[in-house]
């Protein structure tokens, strides 16, 4: 009887799932084309899964394992049973193995059920919910009907006519575990994560993220950059058929774990942004249909809680943000969620799926900002300064060294070549940046550094722009300032302003022009600093008794990867540094980034007040950062009533004001009439 | 298009744009009274818009004119003429010709002499009115339409007028919509080549950049914060000066000479 049935049954659920595939890999292919390198792709899959997916799953240690149990379990089972199931090849040590694979599974499959006893919110439920009791099925069915073919039940376990019942019991079970597992990882079930998920990895967008044998993988953190030479094509994501293939097939690898909810700060700030709703309405668009479907938690509304599912749809090839001309001004998603978003990059730092979410939230406002002229608050205000000053404040553009009258900084123009490029950036508009800026020449003076700055050559880096979606103006500033650049030798770019730096250094690349190249390494300036440290070309006097807590800033961290400099430079400091519960990968953002403050998206409560919290909560009396966003982020947090106000300082005024000063130990052996001269001057 | 739109001939508008001059780096860009204009325009319910600019056309202004393009605009119409010419002839011709029922541009432009006189002398050789500083047009219903005209603190006047009509409009009407890149590069020149007249006045000119006037300050003795406030929402008042007739070309100078004295603008 169950020979019968269940190579029948095997398959059916693989030609189903073959016809699924075929479906699916329609849907992503209604996205513009990416080319990709197919069987290259494909072979690096399991090395990508194993390592580098494996490398974020495991930051949840019991999860990990569960899912190496039941997936493991489930492949290994799989693969054996159409082997001694279908083909009937029970002989030897295959059966025991099936057996083996299927008791593995079934225990992973314990702990599955045990995390959606009582699911955290992060979550979705809904089908998901089925799933512990489909992979139990599935494992459990495998098991049983194994045992006969390995000889532990006698073989007429199956015969007679009370068996005939148990049989199909089997059957049943083994056919519901096969759906749920086989053809519903194609046709949409929760399992599609799986198909989606292999593929996803195999023709990544960015596969220089992966690691090779050769090596670590990148961050690769640089947007990519815009094609603006055809001047008809539309520009950005407008419909999801807009975006290339592989992001769709992305899209569709999204696992509804959550994890990018749990850290976002605007979805905890009650911004109408959940970036796994995001990526869950970009499947419903590339699959045409409502948001009804979905089960995991909404975007947060500050006026109505939650924004209620079921009013949003759309179309593959249909607008993705209703334009304002249309009635009900709903589409698939709302502007306000794009907007919210600070480009902090927590999501995809989090995302095992390896996600792309702050590419895609660009993508569409680039269609938004270029194409409807739609960007929020003070965003056309910021981008139309940018166009006509090179800042976004608007000030001269005449008047970027105002701050530093008496400082004398060298100029590039004069001296043509320095060691050091000192970038400024917009921060030289703002008066509290400004005693950053006199804190870092001190220190660069102090440790003898030979430096010079553009002055008014410099423009604005482009940040902003490009984060609002403003490719072009992001574009030609970028063009001029390389051409700026490019006229002066330096050894290396220093800047205060993680934003700067992760632009220039990531993001002037693709816009050099033809045979030209960046060939200057670009250093933040607590990288700079702590090696002025260490090469011993600074003097400090440690004795800051402070207790001090840092904040990574998203673009030095997560962007870049630089956690340590300004870390051992507080060490070096001699100060109590004590971290916040979200440190290192997982800071929270300060709320300052990809435009955000310009867009001013409202919520239940304002990141940087949360952030100050977080800082509070370690009772240290000052936060050191190392940004001029996130300096005036939280310089502008009124502290709660009855609590004292925590000193915000850049890492730069914290050395500058430990520097010894205290005349180098013994003089050197001078001659003794230039001390003179000197002081003769002096009256 | 919808039936009873149909019906009813669409309002014909025409903004007269020009290229603006940013007042800090003064590069070109949309003029910001004329994008204004354009917002209005844009405002006005079954109204057929078109844009209309007279100048040169070069690397510059092609590129802040597309900045008027971006603000949903497919073509720009563009009376070619060479730099220094007088483009009152070419505007008024091209107005003759194609007779819009409004025709709706800046106060004054942003370059070249930016007297604040084109639409006066436009209104007058065309015989049109010209109603100036204008907040919103609220209606147009058979040929006549309902203006809302922006006086000095707040205040609004509501006018009715025949078309056609001339009207300009200054800081007081709405804030243009962002100029979005895509539309805007991709908005096509519809060139023509109007009558060329050559001022010769102009090129006589010698035109350098002003130099920002001190500002008087107004010295307010309030003891309270609403004396300050009222002191701050005062009409400006004249009060104080003297009319002088019927006096000599010296004495009216000696007099000037002694007020510049007063007021500490000569020493
Ligand atoms: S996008 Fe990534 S992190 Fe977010 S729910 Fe999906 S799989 Fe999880
Ligand atoms: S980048 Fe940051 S703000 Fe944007 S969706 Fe991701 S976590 Fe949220």
């Amino acid at each position: 009887m169950l020979d019968i049935l269940l190579p029948i049954l095997i398959f059916a659920a693989l030609a189903l799932a073959a016809i699924g595939a075929v479906r699916r890999i329609r849907l992503w292919r209604q996205g513009r084309p990416s080319p990709v390198p197919v069987l290259r792709g494909l072979a690096a899959v399991p090395r990508r899964y194993l390592v580098d997916l494996h490398h974020v799953v495991a930051r949840d240690k019991v999860m990990s394992n569960t899912h190496v149990a039941t997936a493991g379990g489930f492949v290994a089972a799989m693969g054996l049973a159409i082997v001694v199931h279908g083909l009937g090849l029970a002989e030897g040590i295959l059966g025991w193995l099936l057996l083996a694979a299927s008791a593995t599974m079934f225990a992973g499959s314990l702990f599955v059920a045990r995390r959606r006893r009582d699911p955290p919110a992060r979550l979705s439920k809904g089908p998901w919910m089925r799933l512990p009791k489909s992979l139990m099925a599935f494992s459990l069915g495998i098991f049983v009907v194994t045992l006969p073919a390995v000889g532990v039940l006698p073989a007429g376990f199956s015969q007679g006519l009370g068996s005939w019942l148990v049989a199909l019991v089997l059957a049943g079970v083994v056919a519901w575990g096969l759906a749920e597992l086989v053809f519903g990882m194609t046709w949409g079930g929760p399992m599609k994560h799986a198909f989606a998920g292999a593929l996803h990895l195999a023709f990544h967008r960015r596969p220089e993220r992966f690691s090779t044998k050769g090596g670590e993988g990148n961050r690769s953190t640089g947007l990519k950059a815009l094609d603006l030479e055809d001047d008809q094509a539309p520009l950005g994501v407008e419909t999801p058929s807009d975006f290339t293939w592989n992001q769709l097939l992305g899209f569709d690898a999204c696992v509804q774990c959550g994890r990018c909810e749990a850290v976002c700060p605007a979805f905890a700030a009650g911004q109408p942004l959940n970036p796994k709703k995001l990526i869950q309405d970009m499947v419903v668009g590339m699959a045409g249909g409502s948001d009804a479907h979905y089960t995991g938690s909404p975007y947060p509304s500050p006026e109505r809680g939650d924004r209620p599912v079921g009013e949003h749809h759309g179309t593959p090839h249909g607008p993705i943000v209703a334009p304002a001309s249309t009635k009900d001004g709903k589409a698939l998603v709302d502007a306000e969620t794009l907007w919210s978003c600070t480009t902090c990059r927590a999501c995809v730092e989090e995302c095992p799926m390896m996600i792309e979410h702050v590419d895609a939230i660009v993508d569409m406002r680039r269609h938004l900002t270029l194409e409807e002229g739609a960007t929020p608050g003070k965003g056309a205000e910021v981008i139309d300064n940018l166009i006509a000053t090179d800042n976004p404040g608007g000030f001269d553009p005449g008047g970027r060294l105002n701050w530093a009258a008496d400082l004398e900084l060298p100029l590039m123009a004069d001296v043509e070549r320095a060691e050091v490029l000192l970038w400024l950036g917009d921060g030289v508009f703002d008066m509290r940046n400004q005693r950053t800026l006199r804190a870092l020449v001190k220190v660069l003076r102090a440790a003898g550094v030979d430096f010079a700055v553009l002055g008014n050559e410099e423009r604005d880096s482009g940040d902003v722009a490009r984060r609002l979606g403003d490719e072009a103006t992001f574009q030609s500033l970028a063009r001029r300032n390389i051409a700026t650049l490019a006229q002066y030798r330096f050894d290396c770019v220093v800047t205060c302003d993680p934003h700067s730096f992760h632009v220039l250094k990531n993001e002037y690349g693709a816009f050099y022009p033809e045979g030209q190249e960046s060939d200057y390494p670009v250093w933040h300036h607590s990288t700079f600093i702590n090696q002025l440290i260490e090469a011993g070309r600074l003097r400090l006097a440690p004795g800051q008794a402070a207790r001090v807590t840092y904040h990574d800033p998203c673009y030095l961290g997560r962007y870049n990867g630089e956690y340590e400099a300004p870390r051992a430079v507080l060490q070096a400091l001699g100060v109590e540094l004590v971290e916040m519960q979200r440190s290192g990968y997982r800071s929270r953002c300060c709320g300052g980034g990809g435009g955000a403050p310009v867009t001013d998206i409202p919520g239940k409560q304002r990141i940087p007040d949360m952030r100050m919290g977080d800082v509070r909560e370690t009772q240290a009396e000052q936060v050191v950062v190392g940004c001029p966003q996130c300096t005036a982020m939280f310089e502008g947090v009124v502290p709660p009533a009855g609590d004292e106000e925590v000193a915000v300082k850049d890492i730069a005024e914290m050395v500058a004001a430990a520097l010894d000063t205290t005349p180098e130990a013994p003089p050197a052996p001078r001659d003794a009439s230039t001390a003179q001269t000197t002081e003769e001057v002096m009256s | 298009m919808q039936p009873e739109s149909a019906m009813t001939p669409g309002l014909e508008v025409t903004v007269l744009v020009s290229i603006g001059r940013h007042p800090l780096t003064g590069r070109a860009r949309r003029a910001d009274q004329d994008a204004r204009g354009v917002e209005l325009a844009r405002s006005l319910a079954d109204a057929q818009v078109r844009l209309l600019h007279a100048g040169e056309r070069d690397e510059s202004s092609e590129a802040a004119l597309r900045g008027y393009l971006g603000m949903g605009f497919t073509e720009l119409s563009l009376l070619e003429q060479p730099e220094g010419a007088d483009v009152l002839p070419a505007l008024a011709e091209a107005l003759d010709a194609t007779s819009p029922h409004l025709v709706i541009t800046g106060e004054r432009a942003e370059r070249g002499e930016g007297s604040g006189l084109l639409p006066y002398l436009l209104a007058e050789r065309l015989g049109w009115p010209l109603v100036s500083g204008l907040a919103a047009v609220e209606s147009v219903e058979d040929g006549v339409a309902t203006l809302l005209q922006a006086l000095p603190r707040g205040q609004r006047r509501r006018l009715k007028v025949r078309l056609p009509v001339i009207v300009t409009v200054d800081d007081a009407a709405p804030a243009p919509r962002q100029s979005a890149y895509g539309p805007a590069r991709r908005g096509a020149f519809e060139a023509t080549a109007g009558p060329v007249s050559v001022d010769d006045e102009w090129a006589a000119w010698h035109v350098q950049p002003a130099r920002q006037r001190p500002k008087r300050l107004k010295i307010v003795k309030a003891a309270s914060a609403r004396d300050r406030f009222k002191a701050a929402a005062a009409k400006a008042e004249g009060g104080g000066g003297q009319v002088l007739t019927d006096v000599t070309p010296t004495q009216g100078a000696e007099a000037i000479f002694t007020l510049l004295r007063e007021e500490d603008v000569l020493r």
